[in-house]
């Protein structure tokens, strides 16, 4: 049924249609409405979980390792200073193979202070072992959570997942959003039975202490598994697809990209508004495509490879950067397409909720042409002095 | 079967000869039974019984970090809850892990009323790291981070209550152990698992290696820290302090000299003024718990 509905309140919607047992969050702006509306829940006996109200991030990633070890599925949600104090824990969790599922509400991390969204939160845990996903609406932030227990618990990835969708942008907007049923919910994703769990029947040690003859080989399984990921994502896009109509088969979206000369990289809600500049600039003859981003980790290098394959230059929002390097999507886009000689040209935008409109994108796509790039785009010349 | 193969903490682990925490996780075990759940800090306690792909524990048993045990422990009394399942949860960790770093995790976990047991193995510095101070050091102790020196005597600040602090969150079980009286360890950890919300129990394990002083003397040592009111034995129900070990006392002297981290105190040179401190606290202590027994002549 199609609802209009805050993002927040949807995503807590298919949150609760995921049943986690466990749940353990703590407030931090814009992900607030998220874990009040499961309190809610929880008060009005329409979720049946256990939810700890922890003193601070690092307990709530903590206590969610705990619960996740014990067996039972658990949640939490998180952004920008909430996620760097769980940096610690977030490496444990993938470490230990431990499928917790997690919303980033994206947002910039500080100093100085911000309250408003970009990107750098989330890219900054890209080594942790985390499977990333990055929603364009707020349709594909609920459907990505279903789909992200379902990967996350698979017994051939069994990894941690972010799912992540823009501050504000995203989390306090009204749109139509299509939710599915318990039945459905249910249908598509089984109860979670982990492969061992800790149990006084059957007595095991987690978290062991690695020598170097052991630690590489642990480090090696992570990255396999995180690799294998990727057929599994596709694998349960595809069923989603069938059994909901909406296909989230591929790792990234090509929109207009079949004869495109100049093709935007993009992940998260700006797409929205790179689909509307493009078409404007279909209008007008220009042949620009976009190729959005929709899991990050694992990274889908042969995708890109192929989507760009033909297009005379690349242009990459960045809602991060690498200080001192470049954005981080760029760096990885430039490494997939090694060797074929395309530019890829990066574009720091819209870090700190600085707003991005259409007529911003026009201009990136005519700098890349001009073969102008690597910088930050619209910057206030009046503020640097 | 000797009592020793029933243990449920295997032998065969890596810690020293004479290390103390071994012992109270034999004791803690031995108290607790099988249907018990450990999760353990990062400390020497975890290296030395889980170095992959061996373990010395026939429970199941976690370690995911240094200061989050309590976290941990939290969503594991959570998810039991929601499955409906009986098992007791245990956090263990160093004195470090639980009077410094954790201690956010702790206090959180302590407030929230979770049902679980905290136990301290209390060996008075980080010792996993090479000897630094930690909050539970006691006064003039000299460790890595801390050293005796020219210009000091030690460890500058005395032993941060711990106990004191856990009851205040309204801790219905709070006890203070010691390895030299195993019998009573047990008791404790028996009492505490049986009492619903959150428990705390400190083990003082003194630590040969760190402490100074030879393995075979880890009882005697611990017990001289009971006689001579350094450490006190005792039990608090609901904030009231309710059982305490009395002891006819003898000098805190005959406590430190017997540990290179007190060496300072008495070579080159006695120094008299620090010894006095020391014998201070212990005297606080024993005015404080009533620890005295007056032999009358
Ligand atoms: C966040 C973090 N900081 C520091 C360390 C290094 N570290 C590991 S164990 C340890 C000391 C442990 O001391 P304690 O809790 O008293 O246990 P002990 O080794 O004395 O048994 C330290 C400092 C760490 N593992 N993690
Ligand atoms: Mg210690």
């Amino acid at each position: 049924m199609m609802e209009i509905m805050e993002g927040s309140h949807a995503v807590a919607h298919a949150v609760r249609m995921c049943r986690p047992e466990v749940i353990a969050a703590y407030p931090i702006t814009p992900q607030t409405h998220i874990v009040e509306a499961l309190a809610e829940m929880v008060a009005n006996c329409s979720l049946d979980a256990e939810y700890i109200t922890v003193e601070s991030e690092f307990s709530a990633l903590s206590a969610c390792l705990g619960a996740s070890a014990a067996g039972s599925r658990v949640y939490s949600a998180t952004t920008s200073q909430g996620l760097a104090l769980m940096f610690e824990v977030c490496f444990n969790t993938a470490g230990m193979r431990l499928p917790v599922v997690m919303s980033i509400v994206n947002r910039a991390l500080g100093a100085p202070l911000s309250i408003w969204n970009d990107q750098q939160d989330s890219i900054s845990l890209r080594d942790s072992g985390w499977l990333q996903f990055y929603a364009e609406d707020n349709q594909e932030a609920t459907d990505l959570h279903y789909i992200a227990y379902r990967v996350a618990e698979d017994k051939g990835v069994l990894l941690p997942a972010f799912v992540c969708f823009d501050g504000f942008i995203l989390s306090h907007t009204y749109e139509p959003v299509e939710m599915l049923t318990q039945e459905q919910v249910d249908s598509y994703l089984p109860p979670y039975s982990p492969v061992q769990r800790l149990d006084s029947k059957n007595p095991i040690s987690i978290g062991l202490f690695a020598s170097p003859d052991y630690y590489m080989e642990f480090r090696y399984e992570i990255d396999r598994a995180m690799k294998a990921s990727s057929q599994v994502i596709r694998e349960a896009g595809r069923r989603f697809g069938e059994m909901f109509g909406r296909d989230y088969s591929n790792l990234v979206e090509e929109y207009r990209m079949d004869d495109a000369e100049c093709a935007i990289v993009a992940m998260g809600s700006i797409c929205g508004t790179v689909k509307d500049a493009i078409d404007e600039m279909r209008r007008d003859g220009q042949k620009a495509g976009l190729l959005r981003i929709r899991t990050f980790r694992p990274f889908p290098g042969d995708e890109i490879k192929k989507a760009l394959a033909g297009v005379s230059s690349v242009a990459v929002l960045d809602k991060n950067i690498s200080l001192g390097a470049k954005g981080a999507v760029a760096l990885e886009v430039r490494d997939a397409l090694y060797g074929s000689g395309i530019p890829v040209l990066d574009y720091i935008i819209a870090l700190g909720g600085r707003d991005v409109a259409k007529k911003d994108i026009k201009s990136v796509v005519k700098m890349a042409m001009a073969g102008n790039g690597d910088l930050f785009y619209g910057l206030r010349g009046e503020v640097l002095g | 079967m000797t009592d020793e193969q029933c243990s449920l903490f295997e032998p065969g682990h890596r810690a020293c000869g004479g290390c103390a925490a071994a012992l109270a996780a034999r004791a803690i075990l031995d108290a607790a039974g099988p249907d018990t759940i450990i999760v353990s800090a990062t400390g020497c306690m975890e290296v030395f019984s889980t170095p992959y792909p061996e373990t010395a524990w026939k429970v199941p048993w976690i370690h995911s970090l240094f200061e989050n045990n309590s976290a941990v422990a939290s969503g594991i009394t959570a998810a039991l809850k929601k499955q409906g399942r009986k098992e007791k949860v245990i956090a263990l960790g160093g004195d470090g892990a639980t009077f410094d770093i954790g201690m956010l995790c702790l206090s959180g976990a302590f407030e929230r009323g979770h049902d679980f047991v905290y136990i301290c193995y209390d060996n008075e510095a980080y010792m996993n790291t090479g000897i630094q101070r930690s909050g539970a050091t006691p006064y003039d102790a000299s460790t890595t981070t801390s050293p005796a020196g020219k210009c000091s005597t030690g460890n500058r600040r005395p032993k941060k209550d711990l106990p004191a602090i856990l009851a205040a969150h309204g801790a219905p079980y709070v006890a203070t152990a010691t390895i030299a009286y195993l019998p009573d360890l047990k008791k404790k950890v028996r009492k505490a698992l049986d009492t619903e919300g959150p428990c705390y129990v400190q083990v003082h394990a003194p630590c040969c290696t760190g402490w100074g002083f030879e393995g075979e003397k880890t009882l005697a040592i611990a017990r001289l820290a009971v006689e001579t009111g350094l450490f006190v034995s005792y039990e608090m129900e609901n904030g009231v302090v309710t059982r305490v070990k009395k002891v006819v006392r003898k000098p805190v002297e005959e406590y430190l000299k017997e540990q290179r981290r007190f060496r300072h105190l008495f070579r080159p040179k006695r120094n008299d003024a620090e010894i006095a401190k020391i014998q201070a606290i212990a005297d606080r202590n024993a005015e404080k718990f009533g620890i005295d027994i007056n032999l009358k002549k």
